[in-house]
């Protein structure tokens, strides 16, 4: 009985939580007559897929999306094979500078990338990447490549030093200890790890729209969302379709991997 | 493999030099070396030599009312973020060991809904909730065409709003997560010696958490400072008149709106050194916390 108030508590903030993210996929279903309407309702009776039908044909949002998932995997991949390589080498080695290393991946962490926008720019200008999206594939493994590094740390130190050793005595090299024995076992890991560099690939916004000036077709979705404001009426249920398209697929890795997402973040929850 | 031999490891940590030291380490070299120049679309062009101004750029800054209005906002903003960030996640934490099984699940699932929203349609939800016209907010309050993004601290109080949206789940999850690992027999004996919730919470979770909420909110502090996404979409690039802008954009309009790439620079060195020593700050805390590197 006592615990009436905090569940009542808990039920309201919950809703009020998932509020904004139900009133955006209520949107995107709305027909365009209850959008305008200003008798506003919680429900709609006519759900409808136009405003989907409209973004993804009419605005090229199938593009947009595309691009977004193409960078967004890219990243994922040698993001997850170089920091792969690096956390075993600051795992399983001992050696000058080791500490030093690891500072400067923790530091790269919490330089404000934001910051290196103006930089990059002319970079990815002299490199001839302007309005490419392999710009936003290595500005983006650059950003996630400390982290990742970071959390693979923890994952490759939990397997057993042991495992490695008795291959080695039975024979096998190097690289096969790498990629038959140690990969497979901090899989688990890689998978949580990748989870993390699809999410800030995917979410980028600041780098697609500094990058990606002329070339609208190689817009990614973040920045192609702008299209949708106008200055004289903003295309509500065509935004709140975009934006869901744009959100599921971060919403499904989230749920997928939540029981890491505590402990990987930050680092240092320990219980 | 726990060997000394020297080359191996490095040979590991290639690829990720060749992708860090072109990407992360030369532009941050560049981006102290532009902060010195006087580089202008002129120059981006090529159509007149860059001259060296040493810190003439950081002086403009210094002798401009406008930098320091933004710094000052910059500052403020975050520091209220935080607080709220950190005040209603703390809540939370603490309510959720006090619910039943379902209510908890329901709040964790809506918290990590809210986190895993990509900024960019966090922005746009909750500009269409207080739209002036079509808003659910105005319509419900009855507030018809009230312009939440046109005063400055009503703007700031929605975009901040959204921006705690997003990042209370962090902190809430991981006190709760903290909270768990607190052994049962710590809470039981403050029960007994008759604690109330509030004095067992100062007095006993907080002291145990200290490590966690340090961490947390040295974290909060970093994303709160360097916040983007959100002012730059729903105040469309920062305001009435620039009224809402914060370090980070103001960098960036700098640069890309009005073509001083120099001076752009500058402000950004400062938005990182300010955010460097954080950084260190919150490597420390990692090394009280008993991480070992």
């Amino acid at each position: 009985m006592r615990r009436i108030v905090p569940n009542t508590v808990a039920c309201v903030v919950a809703f009020l939580t998932a509020f904004p993210l139900y009133w955006m996929v209520l949107s995107a279903l709305k027909p365009d007559g209850e959008i305008q309407s200003l008798d506003v309702r919680l429900w709609t009776l006519h759900p409808t897929l136009d405003n989907f039908v409209r973004v993804l044909t009419g605005e090229g949002f199938g593009r947009y999306l595309l691009n977004s998932a193409g960078v967004a995997l890219s990243v994922v991949v040698l993001s997850a094979a170089v920091a792969f390589l690096a956390a075993v080498a600051v795992t399983r080695f001992r050696f000058r500078f080791r500490t030093t290393v690891l500072i400067m991946f923790l530091i790269a962490q919490m330089v404000p990338v934001e910051a290196l926008t103006i930089p990059l720019f002319f970079v990815v200008r002299d490199l001839g990447l302007l309005n490419t999206l392999a710009s936003l594939v290595v500005v983006q493994l650059a950003f996630t490549l400390p982290f990742a590094i970071w959390m693979m740390r923890g994952f490759v130190a939990a397997v057993p030093e042991a495992l490695e050793e008795a291959a080695m005595i039975d024979g096998a090299g190097r690289a096969t200890v790498l990629w038959r024995i140690l990969f497979p076992l901090v899989a688990p890991g890689l998978v949580a790890t990748s989870v993390f560099s699809f999410i800030t690939a995917w979410n980028d916004f600041v780098f697609a729209r500094t990058f990606i000036i002329s070339a609208k077709d190689n817009q990614t979705l973040p920045a192609a969302l702008l299209v949708f404001f106008k200055p004289d009426e903003n295309d509500w249920g065509g935004i709140m379709a975009a934006s869901t398209l744009m959100t599921i697929p971060v919403l499904i890795f989230f749920v997928a991997v939540q029981r890491r997402l505590v402990s990987g973040l930050g680092g240092a929850v320990k219980d | 493999m726990r060997a000394r031999s020297g080359r191996r490891p490095w040979l590991y940590l290639l690829p990720a030099a060749a992708v860090l030291v072109p990407l992360f380490g030369y532009p941050l070299y560049m981006l102290g070396l532009l902060s010195v120049f006087d580089y202008r679309q002129a120059q981006v062009s090529g159509g007149q030599p860059s001259t060296f101004v040493g810190f003439g750029n950081y002086a403009t800054l210094l002798g401009d009312g406008r930098f320091w209005e933004v710094l000052l906002q910059t500052i403020g903003f975050a520091a209220a973020l935080v607080l709220a960030t950190l005040a209603v996640g703390a809540a939370l934490a603490v309510l959720l060991t006090r619910t039943g099984p379902l209510p908890r699940a329901a709040l964790s699932l809506a918290a990590l809904g809210a986190w895993a929203a990509p900024a960019m349609t966090g922005s746009t939800v909750w500009m269409f909730l207080f739209d002036a016209d079509l808003g659910l907010v105005n319509q419900v309050l009855g507030l018809d065409g009230f312009n939440w993004f046109y005063d400055r601290w009503v703007t700031f109080l929605v975009v901040g709003a959204t921006i705690v949206w997003h990042s209370f789940p962090l902190v809430m999850l991981t006190l709760y997560a903290g909270i768990q690992a607190i052994p049962g027999s710590v809470l039981e004996a403050a029960a007994l010696d008759g604690a109330s919730a509030w004095h067992t919470f100062w007095r006993v979770i907080v002291p145990m958490l200290r490590p966690l909420v340090t961490i947390v909110v040295i974290q909060s502090v970093i994303w709160d400072f360097k916040v983007f996404t959100q002012i730059y979409v729903m105040t469309n690039g920062g305001g009435v008149a620039g009224q809402n802008t914060v370090l980070n954009v103001y960098a960036y309009q700098t640069a890309f709106g009005s073509s001083e790439y120099g001076l752009g620079s500058a402000i950004a060195v400062v938005m990182t050194l300010v955010l460097l020593v954080f950084t260190l700050l919150y490597i420390r805390a990692l090394h009280r916390g008993g991480e070992r590197l």
